[in-house]
């Protein structure tokens, strides 16, 4: 993958860079409180546990949603614009737990000047828990 | 058999009311720290991050209207026959970039309801699209959540 993000330069298979998050309590409360988002998974531990039955406190499905972004997003900067975004939340993930994301291109329009990826979060075991794809369209 | 009524059925193309927020550049702000931007203008607050919208337009309710597991409840779905959530997946289509000073008005629309054999059972799939319009009625994007009950 290219420093920057050029299109002329993009080829199908380059990879996005990874980025390891290791989300605490902190964040999750900032998170859902931005939100106004009051589900006892993310802070009352023993309902997390005990009524649901989670591993955990589960971290907010759109917040790995925000990190598939940022995958692509990060790495274009100010050189486009995210035009499609598409993902899933498959599987949960929990406070203490590091994720992983990052992506690959799948597709590249010179013409269109546009760019098709596969995202992913990945938790340490390694399965995919939030799957997606994003449309770029570079300046 | 099924396990949709025409009942529940019948709330397909149900809106929601239309809801208009400001975007101003402390949520802004706020959004890009709890959510680990890197990006200055997102965390100056200069522009959006671009699941931004999810917080503008997540439902603000009062605490007497939340189950006591916190959640609100979405009027604009039926009683479902099936009600454990399972997974939910977005699907957003960005026309414009979301800035503080913006006028936005959000639109829900229930699109689609429908059922699928799995392997513990009946599973129910819904839609819901979001509209998010400028002020002058440009449209910034389009997100459809689909959502998966058991």
């Amino acid at each position: 993958m290219t420093a920057v993000p050029d299109v002329d330069r993009l080829a199908v298979g380059d990879a996005l860079p990874q980025t390891h998050y290791t989300p605490d309590n902190v964040q999750l409360f900032f998170y859902n409180a931005v939100l106004w988002n009051a589900h006892r998974i993310h802070y009352d531990l023993p309902y997390a546990t005990e009524v649901e039955g989670y591993e955990g406190l589960v971290i907010a499905g759109p917040l790995l949603g925000d990190w598939l972004a940022q995958a692509v997003d990060n790495w274009l900067g100010e050189c486009g614009f995210v035009q499609r975004l598409e993902y899933s939340n498959r599987q949960a993930s929990f406070i203490g737990e590091t994720l992983c994301t990052g992506g690959v291109v799948t597709a590249v329009d010179r013409t269109r000047r546009t760019a098709e990826f596969e995202l992913f979060v990945k938790n340490a075991a390694g399965d995919i828990i939030t799957p997606g794809k994003a449309t770029v369209q570079f300046d | 058999m099924g396990v949709l009524t025409d009942e529940v059925l019948a709330a397909v193309g149900r809106k929601g009311p239309p809801r208009t927020e400001v975007v101003n550049r402390r949520d802004l702000r706020k959004y890009a720290i709890a959510t680990g931007q890197t990006q200055r203008r997102y965390i100056d607050g200069d522009e959006a991050p671009p699941l931004y919208h999810v917080a503008l337009f997540w439902d603000v309710v009062p605490l007497s209207e939340l189950s006591p597991d916190g959640v609100s409840i979405d009027r604009l779905l039926p009683r479902f026959p099936l009600e454990k959530a399972m997974a939910g997946g977005l699907d957003i289509q960005y026309f414009q970039k979301i800035r503080p000073g913006d006028v936005l008005t959000g639109t829900r629309t229930l699109t689609s309801i429908y059922e699928k054999a799995g392997r513990s059972g009946a599973l129910i799939f819904y839609e819901v699209v979001l509209d998010v319009v400028r002020d002058d009625g440009t449209l910034v994007l389009t997100e459809k959540t689909t959502r998966l009950l058991r």
